[in-house]
């Protein structure tokens, strides 16, 4: 009988695997796992953005009931733990090394932000260390805060760290301004923009978690936490923090719930619950709740630019020249000092052919929380910034804005294109992405829609971004260059068991993305395995060799082809099995998806006789081949990839309430090759709902004494179903050239298309109310003071 | 009650419930919380917690047939009721209800954090409509439940999807497009 499998391999729909325990409530995330004697930590935080430490009392705090255990900063210090490190270190214009001031576990003689770690409270529960933590009585003598940039910035600010002169973590160029400066002089036109981009709070929905077990015979340390890398973090806290060996230390990141961006990063709890556990003796678990996520989850974006393009009399770009200051917080982030350098200046050429770029960049200290990487990280700031400023452009040159985009765009033959800031993209076709953009939303069709909602007293407008982005990070030589303290390789192993069912052990760590499905996919589409017969383990140092963990779209293009690399090792090796087994020659024997043939002959043997030779070496060529068949690969990227597309947004305005309704979006985006494309429409729509809050609703706000006004769910505008319009995507392939898959990444393609394409829209809806530019988020009320303005103009 | 915790308050209410058909009798302090009862002592770690503000909806479970948000509901409140938790919607022989299947077949979930109380609200949902719901009263019927990782865009297709089921007015789940 012959049963055709269904296809499960590169390119199907797959139903992933994963969703059966997520349904019925089986995920294991870290709150879900309780260990024995486990008692409860609660981290006391400071209430004042910027303030000394008098004195902290915990005499009355220790003696509530339940309590095991109260640190202070002081006990931290005293214990020699080292400060929270930084991953990436960014040089200044004349050369000298950026300001990296020492990030305390818990806060040690000052509070730099709202949320600032005071002290750590263990109890028998998680209410009753609440409790204790309200008893301390913490002197704090209040300083000037520098909430804002320019606060921090301004001649006499107080600093918020000692030795670090204006608040100025670095200041830092890219590109030469003499000849940019020059090409501004010979140009025909210049159109400049004031934007800012602005501060979002992650919010991936399981707030933060760590569990700390400390075994007081081996003396090895367990940490159960929610992270993207949990190798990285061992990393980072054995040696940096708690200074121990990696190998006393095991990090487990179980099922994640959502990340983007906001897990990477190694934080104070994580090295509290650890260090905590081995002062107490039992197991100590610390559970952010959301307003605490709020004040010490690492915030994403907040720039403020400066840009200006250069034209020739014909609308072709001659230089780009831009000025950006971007806010670091109180404390440098894992990566925060790489965000808005090597993830954002080297991304301003874009999709078009700009000859000269220069642009620098200042980081600035300010008494808020950390900003670092948020879904994009980088690259939805350069795109906002470029596809703001040609709208903008095209309006002043009186040329349309489409053809505009069209006459600056890099050919599609000019692949590979180095441009003037490092990067150089290996493929794309921005002209075809953008030509299927505009057939799917109806471009043409849209001045009769506009008209139709204008009969309702809607204002219509339509918006689009055309933009390329770098993922897949990244080349650990390259990346080792521009200041990073990691290699940026991934780790893959198969092992293949002597029934021929196959476990992946990856360094890449799902949460959220599917892996447990698009791994296995790579495994049947190789191998042959059925992927039921195929289990992904990640997330799980004593499991796992090495991993750098899941950030930057680099899952499929970095540890996709560590996978590939390492099946390659296993196909070769069980070439030499199934050449002895068949008394071949190993150059004669030809392997597709599960079967190794004698070229030429009817003569095979499947994956399974070769597995079970393999583990039970009877009939085995012993003293040429080891037994067993597992095989490792590290794969480190020769470049990073560069999806692109084209998004265009469509929105309508209620004039009453200024309410902008997004009534339709379409993503066309060049991800590379697609292995699932249910999980790819999947990601990029997710990604254009988090670029659709941008726009319209999320903004991160303090007041000037640095209170986080926006420290809620009730005052934080999530998007919800209602917000977002539906969404259509499209794919349109070129592959990467250089990793093995020829995969480029989907995961932050629709965060980083999506805003302008949103406020290019509302613009446009807003055409006749003399609106050049407006700042995200585009909320009711700023549209609704743009309205009245522009009907009290018409009055006039 | 967890190992190792102590019982610190002289006066520890008691609460009788129904969970998923079956009868518990738990000490609670007076604070506790429905969905800490549930989570820490039942060990239904099926139902999240997202937020403390009753804005995310992980929580969300059915409490006499309708749904709530268990991180708003005093677990002495939730006396002599029958509550149902995601892990006691798939039949006994593990076939799973109409809507979980829905959001497998239309990839409506992602990290799975939300999606235990966005099934529990989604089934309140379609079970007060049997009218039917257009896709734009599913987005608005969503207003409780916050999804960060989806953008609701298949969500709301599942839940298209299994209101058909649920009603009758097809055998079987409608397959997702390719």
């Amino acid at each position: 009988m012959n049963v055709v499998a269904p296809f499960e391999g590169i390119g199907a729909s797959l139903r992933r695997k994963e969703d059966s325990r997520f349904l019925q409530g089986h995920g294991n995330y870290v709150d879900d796992m309780d260990r024995p004697g486990q008692v409860c930590a609660w981290i006391l935080r400071s209430p004042h953005a910027h303030a000394l430490l008098r004195s902290v009392d915990v005499a009355v705090a220790r003696a509530m009931p339940g309590v095991v255990g109260v640190f202070t900063g002081a006990d931290t210090q005293a214990a020699g733990l080292g400060g929270i490190p930084c991953g990436w270190q960014i040089h200044n214009k004349d050369g000298s090394p950026m300001a990296e001031p020492p990030h305390p576990v818990l806060a040690h003689e000052r509070v730099r932000h709202v949320g600032d770690p005071v002290a750590l409270v263990i109890a028998e529960t998680r209410a009753q260390a609440r409790d204790a933590a309200e008893a301390i009585n913490v002197d704090y003598e209040t300083l000037e805060p520098s909430v804002t940039m320019a606060q921090a910035l301004r001649p006499g600010a107080t600093p918020i760290h000692e030795g670090v002169a204006g608040n100025l973590c670095y200041d830092w160029h890219i590109g030469d301004k003499a000849i940019v400066d020059a090409a501004f002089a010979a140009a025909q036109k210049v159109v400049g923009l004031d934007l800012t981009n602005n501060r979002l709070v992650p919010n991936a929905m399981e707030p933060r978690a760590a569990v700390g077990e400390f075994d007081r015979y081996s003396g090895d340390y367990t940490l159960y936490t929610t992270s993207q890398n949990p190798h990285v973090i061992r990393l980072l806290m054995s040696a940096h923090v708690l200074k121990l060996p990696e190998s006393k230390v095991r990090v487990v990141a179980p099922d994640v719930g959502g990340g983007f961006g906001s897990k990477i990063y190694h934080y104070a709890e994580e090295a509290l619950v650890c260090w905590g556990s081995a002062q107490v003796k039992r197991p100590v678990k610390w559970v952010a709740d959301r307003t605490e996520a709020f004040m010490s989850d690492a915030h994403g974006r907040d720039h403020v630019s400066r840009a200006e393009f250069a034209f020739d009399a014909q609308g072709k770009i001659l230089a780009l020249r831009v000025a950006t200051q971007a806010n670091m917080g109180a404390y440098l982030s894992t990566f925060a000092p790489c965000v808005p350098t090597y993830l954002y200046a080297t991304l301003l050429a874009g999709c078009y052919a700009t000859p000269v770029i220069y642009a620098e960049v200042k980081a600035v200290f300010t008494n808020t929380v950390p900003v670092d990487a948020y879904r994009g990280a980088g690259r939805p700031e350069a795109t906002y910034l470029l596809e703001r400023l040609m709208d903008v452009s095209a309006r002043e040159l009186g040329i349309d804005r489409v053809e505009l985009r069209r006459r600056n765009f890099i050919a599609v033959d000019a692949f590979p294109y180095q441009t003037p800031v490092a990067l150089q993209y290996d493929s794309g076709d921005y002209q075809t992405t953008l030509a299927a953009g505009l057939e799917t939303a109806d471009w043409d069709g849209f001045e009769t829609r506009r008209a139709e909602a204008a009969r309702r007293g809607k204002l219509r407008g339509i918006g689009i971004s055309t933009y390329v982005e770098a993922c897949g990070i990244a080349p650990s030589a390259v990346v080792g260059s521009l200041g990073a303290r990691a290699g940026l390789y991934e780790v893959g192993t198969i092992r293949v068991h002597p029934t021929g069912s196959v476990t992946v052990l990856t360094g890449a760590h799902s949460h959220g993305q599917g892996h447990e499905t698009t791994f296995a996919q790579l495994v049947a589409d190789k191998l042959g395995v059925p992927t039921a017969q195929v289990d992904i383990v990640h997330g799980d140092t004593a499991k796992v060799p090495f991993g750098m963990g899941t950030y930057g779209s680099r899952s499929m293009a970095v540890g996709g082809s560590a996978m590939m690399k390492a099946m390659d090792k296993i196909i070769a090796k069980g070439k030499r099995i199934a050449a002895h087994l068949m008394e071949a020659s190993v150059e004669d024997i030809e392997f597709d998806r599960g079967t190794f043939r004698v070229a030429g002959t009817d003569k095979t043997k499947a994956l399974v006789d070769i597995s079970v030779a393999a583990y039970v070496p009877h009939n085995y060529p012993i003293d040429e081949i080891e037994p067993g068949l597992e095989e490792t690969a590290f794969y480190d990227p020769k470049n990073f990839t560069y999806p692109g597309g084209c998004h265009i947004a469509e929105v309508e305005i209620d004039t009453d309430t200024g309410h902008v309704a997004m009534v339709n979006f379409t993503a066309v985006d060049d991800v590379g090759r697609v292995i699932n494309p249910m999980i790819v429409e999947g990601q990029v729509q997710g990604g254009v709902a988090q670029g659709i809050g941008q726009a319209l609703m999320e903004a991160c706000l303090y007041d000037d004494q640095g209170q986080l006004v926006s420290g809620s769910m009730m005052d934080y505008a999530m998007p919800r179903a209602e917000d977002i319009a539906p969404v259509s995507v499209a794919t349109h392939v070129t592959l990467c050239t250089h990793n093995p898959l020829g995969v480029k990444g989907c995961g932050e393609v629709g965060a980083i298309g999506s805003p302008p394409a949103v406020i290019n829209a509302v613009v446009d809806a807003l055409r006749d109310y003399g609106v050049r530019h407006l700042d995200m988020p585009a909320t009711a009320p700023k549209i609704f003071a743009i309205i009245q303005g522009g009907q009290k103009l018409a009055a006039e | 009650m967890r190992r190792g915790q102590k019982n610190w308050e002289t006066l520890m209410p008691q609460v009788t419930l129904t969970v998923n058909g079956k009868s518990h009798t738990a000490e609670v302090e007076g604070r506790t919380l429905l969905v800490e009862l549930l989570r820490e002592t039942l060990r239904l770690t099926g139902t999240h917690v997202g937020c403390d503000t009753s804005q995310c909806g992980a929580c969300v479970v059915h409490i006499d047939g309708e749904s709530a948000k268990a991180c708003t509901v005093l677990a002495v409140a939730a006396e002599g009721t029958s509550v149902t938790t995601i892990e006691g919607l798939a039949a006994a022989d593990g076939t799973l209800h109409p809507m979980q299947e829905a959001f497998r077949e239309y990839h409506a979930l992602q990290c799975g954090f939300c999606t235990p109380g966005m099934v529990m609200s989604a089934i309140d949902l379609v079970q007060k409509n049997p009218q039917g719901l257009s896709e734009h009263e599913i987005r608005e019927g969503l207003e409780g439940n916050l999804c960060r990782c989806t953008g609701y865009h298949n969500i709301v297709k599942a839940i298209a999807a299994a209101q058909d089921v649920m009603h009758g007015r097809v055998s079987e789940l409608a397959r997702a497009a390719e």
